[in-house]
C-alpha cells in the first residue's frame, strides 16, 4: 500500500492506559503508544490476562481508556460521547469474534444485513451490498443458509462479510480462528491475507502463530505492556511459542504454555521498547 | 478469493470528522422487534395469555354492564317513572259483591302527599262496556259497544289527558253527579262527533250525556281514548259500585323521582284506618337497578380482570427480562455494530409493547365475543361503546410498554465488552 505520508493513522494511541478501579485498582494496560497505519496487517499476541482483551476493547471502542489519547481515523475518541463512539463503531470498525456471534435464527445474509441497520444504509441498497460482501468471502451461494447449516469456517466468513459490509477503515479480529480446525484456520488466514493485499487495515488478536505469521507486524502484550517486533517472516514466528503447541489447542493450552514454556521471556519493564525478546 | 470490492471497501478512507450518528430507523425497529418475538413464537404466545385474559375480561365486563344498563334504559321513560298505581286489595280479595275501599275524598287525600301532581280514582263501569249511540234510542241511532270509564276529575288530570275540543269535567260535575262525558279520540270518530259546536249528546245505556270534551292524545289510561269517560259520582248513581272483578284503582302522577316515596305513603294517607285494604305499586327504581347491576358485575369481575392484567404485565416483564439475559451476546454484538444504549433499550421496549398490543387485540376480540354470546343467551340487545374496544389494544400496548421498562433499562446497561466475551 502506498499512502500519503500526511494521512492520519487508522489507530493512534498516545500514552493510553487502562486501570480497573479497585479495590484494589489493577493496571490492565500500562501507558502505551501504538500507531497502526492504513493498510497495515498487525497481529497482537499475548497470553490471557496480559491486557489483550483490554487493548481490544479500547481499540474497538467498547471501553474507554482511563488515561492517554486514543484516535481512530484522526478522531479523538477516548473521551468522545457514546453517540460518536457508536457512530464510529458502525461505520469505521468491523468486528470479527472468536465465537462468530451470528444470530442463529437468521440466514447468512440476514446476519450481514444486521450491520447495515445501525450504519443507516438505505434499506433498498442493503440486500445488494450484503450479497456483494458475501461474494467477497466466497459465500454468495450460501447466502440463505442458517448458521447451523454452515461449517465453522463458513460461519467466520459470514462474520467477516458482516464486518466488511459497511466498508470500515479497520477490521478488528479477536481470535478469529479460535474455534476453527486446522483446515478452516488455513482458509481464513488466506482470506485475511487476501483482504490485506487488497488494502484492508487488519488488527488480529491471536494465539495462533500461523495466523500471526501472516501479519506484517507483530505486537506482543504481556502484563499490560506492549512490545513491538519488526515485520516477521513466517519462519521467524515459529519459535514464538512452544514449538509443540497445536494451533487447535491455543485457546485451551496456549496461555499456560506461554508462561511455563518460555521461562526466558523478559519481564515487562525490560521488554518495554527494547524489542529484546528471545526470538526477536 | 473474489474480494473484488473489499479493496476499496476496507482501504483508503481518509479520516473524517465524526461521522453522522448511528441510527435505528422505525422500520428497522419494527422488523427487529418482530424478529425478536418470532424467534420464540411459543414463548411469546404463552407470555401474552395473561394480557389476553385481563384485557378480554375488562372488555367483556364493560360491554356487559353497558348492555345491561342499556337494557334498563330501553324500558325507562319519564311517564312510567312518575306513575304510581294504587289497587283495591279489599275488593279484589274479598267477596263477589261490589266493593269500594277508596274514600269519597280520595283525590283530595292523595293530593296532600308531598310529590303528587295529580291523583284520582277510576274504574271500568262494566267489563263488556255499554251500548253508546249519538242519537236518542227513540230516534233509532246506531248503538256501538264502547268501554265506559268512571273517573274522578283528578284521575283525568293524572292520566295526562289532552283535549282536541272542549274541557275536562271538573269538581262541579263530580260533586253534582252531572250527566257529562268526555269522548276518547277513537270513540268520537266512531260516533261521528268531531266538534262541540252544537253541544252534542251521547246516550250511554239509554241515559243522555252532554259531551264536554274530546281527547286528542294518548293518555296513560288507553281505555279513556277508546271509550267514554263519565264522572265517578254519576257512574255510582247510575250503575253502582265497581264490580269486584275489575275494582277501582287510583292513578297518581308524581313529580320525577318522587314515585317511590309517594307509593310508600299512599295507602296510609288514603285509608289511615285500614291501610292494608290498599296497595300501591311504584315503577322499578331505575337508578337503583342500574347501580346494582353494574356494581355487582364491577366489583367481582373487574377485580379478577385486574389480577389477570397484573399477571399479564408481570409475565411480559419476566419474559422480556429472560430474553435480555439470554440475548446478552446479541446485545453486545449490536453495540459493536454501532447500536447506542438507547437503541438497545427501545428494541426491547418495542418487543414488550408489541406483546402487550397483541394481547390487547386478541383480548378485545375475545371480550367482545363473550359479551355478544352472553347477550344472545339473555336475549338482550348488545350495546358496546366502540371507544372501549379501540382503547383495549392501546391499554395492552401501554401495559407492555410499562412491563418492558425495567428489562429495557437492564439491556441498555449491559457492557458490550462483557457480553461479547460469553
Amino acid at each position: 500500500m502506498t499512502m500519503a505520508a500526511d494521512e492520519a493513522p487508522v489507530i493512534q494511541l498516545s500514552a493510553v492506559g487502562y486501570t480497573y478501579s479497585g479495590p484494589p485498582p489493577v493496571q490492565a494496560l500500562k501507558p502505551t503508544d501504538l500507531v497502526i497505519r492504513r493498510g497495515e496487517h498487525v497481529a497482537i499476541m499475548g497470553p490471557s490476562g496480559s491486557g489483550k482483551s483490554t487493548l481490544l476493547n479500547l481499540l474497538g471502542l467498547l471501553d474507554r481508556p482511563t488515561e492517554g489519547r486514543l484516535e481512530i481515523d484522526g478522531i479523538d475518541l477516548g473521551r468522545a460521547s457514546e453517540r460518536d463512539r457508536a457512530a464510529v463503531r458502525a461505520r469505521h470498525i468491523g468486528f470479527v469474534f472468536q465465537s462468530f456471534h451470528l444470530l442463529s435464527h437468521r440466514s447468512a445474509i440476514e446476519n450481514v444485513m444486521l450491520a447495515q441497520v445501525y450504519a443507516d444504509m438505505p434499506r433498498r441498497r442493503r440486500y445488494g451490498e450484503a450479497m456483494s460482501a458475501l461474494g467477497g468471502v466466497g459465500l454468495a451461494a450460501r447466502a440463505h443458509a442458517l448458521p447451523t447449516e454452515l461449517s465453522g469456517g463458513e460461519r467466520q466468513r459470514v462474520a467477516i462479510a458482516r464486518a466488511l459490509v459497511n466498508r470500515p477503515s479497520l477490521l478488528l479480529c479477536d481470535e478469529p480462528t479460535g474455534n476453527l480446525d486446522t483446515a478452516a484456520t488455513g482458509e481464513l488466514t488466506d482470506l485475511l491475507g487476501a483482504l490485506h493485499s487488497q488494502g484492508a487495515t487488519l488488527v488480529v488478536i491471536t494465539h495462533n502463530p500461523v495466523v500471526a505469521a501472516r501479519a506484517q507486524r507483530q505486537v506482543r502484550i504481556r502484563d499490560g505492556l506492549l512490545s513491538e517486533q519488526g515485520p516477521a517472516r513466517p519462519d521467524d514466528t515459529q519459535p514464538l511459542e512452544d514449538p509443540l503447541e497445536d494451533p487447535l489447542d491455543d485457546t485451551l493450552g496456549g496461555d499456560t504454555q506461554w508462561r511455563h514454556g518460555d521461562p526466558g521471556a523478559p519481564d515487562g519493564e525490560e521488554a518495554e521498547g527494547s524489542h529484546a525478546l528471545p526470538f526477536g | 478469493m473474489r474480494s473484488r470490492s473489499a479493496s476499496h471497501r476496507a482501504a483508503g478512507r481518509r479520516g473524517r470528522a465524526v461521522t453522522s450518528a448511528s441510527r435505528f430507523r422505525l422500520a428497522d425497529l419494527a422488523s427487529e422487534a418482530m424478529a425478536g418475538l418470532l424467534q420464540r413464537p411459543g414463548r411469546s404466545a404463552l407470555t401474552v395469555l395473561g394480557t389476553i385474559a385481563g384485557i378480554g375480561g375488562f372488555v367483556a365486563i364493560v360491554a356487559l354492564s353497558q348492555t345491561a344498563a342499556g337494557q334498563i334504559g330501553k324500558d325507562f321513560n319519564v311517564q312510567d317513572a312518575t306513575q304510581v298505581t294504587v289497587n283495591d286489595t279489599g275488593a279484589r280479595g274479598g267477596s263477589a259483591h261490589p266493593t269500594m275501599d277508596f274514600p269519597m275524598d280520595a283525590d283530595a287525600l292523595a293530593d296532600r302527599i308531598r310529590g303528587v301532581v295529580a291523583a284520582g280514582v277510576w274504574w271500568q263501569v262494566q267489563a263488556g262496556g255499554l251500548q253508546v249511540s249519538a242519537l236518542p234510542p227513540s230516534a233509532g241511532g246506531t248503538k256501538i259497544g264502547l268501554p265506559v270509564t268512571a273517573a274522578s276529575p283528578g284521575a283525568l288530570v293524572a292520566s295526562g289527558a289532552q283535549l282536541s275540543a272542549g274541557v275536562l269535567f271538573n269538581q262541579f260535575h263530580e260533586a253534582t253527579a252531572q250527566n257529562v262525558a268526555v269522548l276518547g279520540k277513537s270513540a268520537a270518530a266512531q260516533l261521528g262527533i268531531s266538534s262541540l259546536v252544537n253541544e252534542p249528546a251521547v246516550f250511554i245505556g239509554g241515559q243522555p250525556f252532554t259531551v264536554v270534551g274530546i281527547l286528542s292524545g294518548d293518555p296513560r289510561l288507553p281505555q279513556l281514548n277508546l271509550g267514554v269517560t263519565v264522572p265517578e259520582s254519576t257512574a255510582l248513581k247510575l250503575w253502582g259500585l265497581p264490580p269486584s272483578y275489575v275494582p277501582a284503582q287510583m292513578l297518581i302522577h308524581t313529580r320525577l323521582g318522587a314515585a317511590q316515596v309517594v307509593a310508600e305513603q299512599a295507602a296510609v294517607a288514603l285509608r289511615p284506618d285500614d291501610p292494608k285494604l290498599l296497595t300501591a305499586t311504584a315503577p322499578v327504581n331505575q337508578a337503583q337497578l342500574k347501580k346494582s347491576v353494574t356494581a355487582s358485575l364491577n366489583t367481582v369481575f373487574l377485580a379478577l380482570a385486574g389480577v389477570a392484567l397484573i399477571i399479564g404485565a408481570v409475565g411480559i416483564a419476566n419474559t422480556t427480562l429472560v430474553a435480555v439475559l439470554e440475548r446478552s451476546g446479541e446485545i453486545g454484538l449490536r453495540r459493536a455494530l454501532g447500536a447506542r444504549p438507547r437503541h438497545i433499550a427501545i428494541q426491547f421496549l418495542a418487543e414488550s409493547t408489541a406483546l402487550g398490543l397483541f394481547g390487547g387485540l386478541v383480548g378485545a376480540c375475545i371480550g367482545v365475543l363473550v359479551a355478544i354470546a352472553v347477550t344472545i343467551a339473555e336475549h338482550w340487545t348488545a350495546l358496546l361503546d366502540d371507544r372501549i374496544v379501540l382503547a383495549a389494544p392501546l391499554a395492552g400496548a401501554v401495559i407492555g410498554l410499562l412491563a418492558g421498562l425495567y428489562p429495557a433499562l437492564r439491556a441498555s446497561a449491559i457492557e458490550p465488552a462483557d457480553a461479547l466475551r460469553r
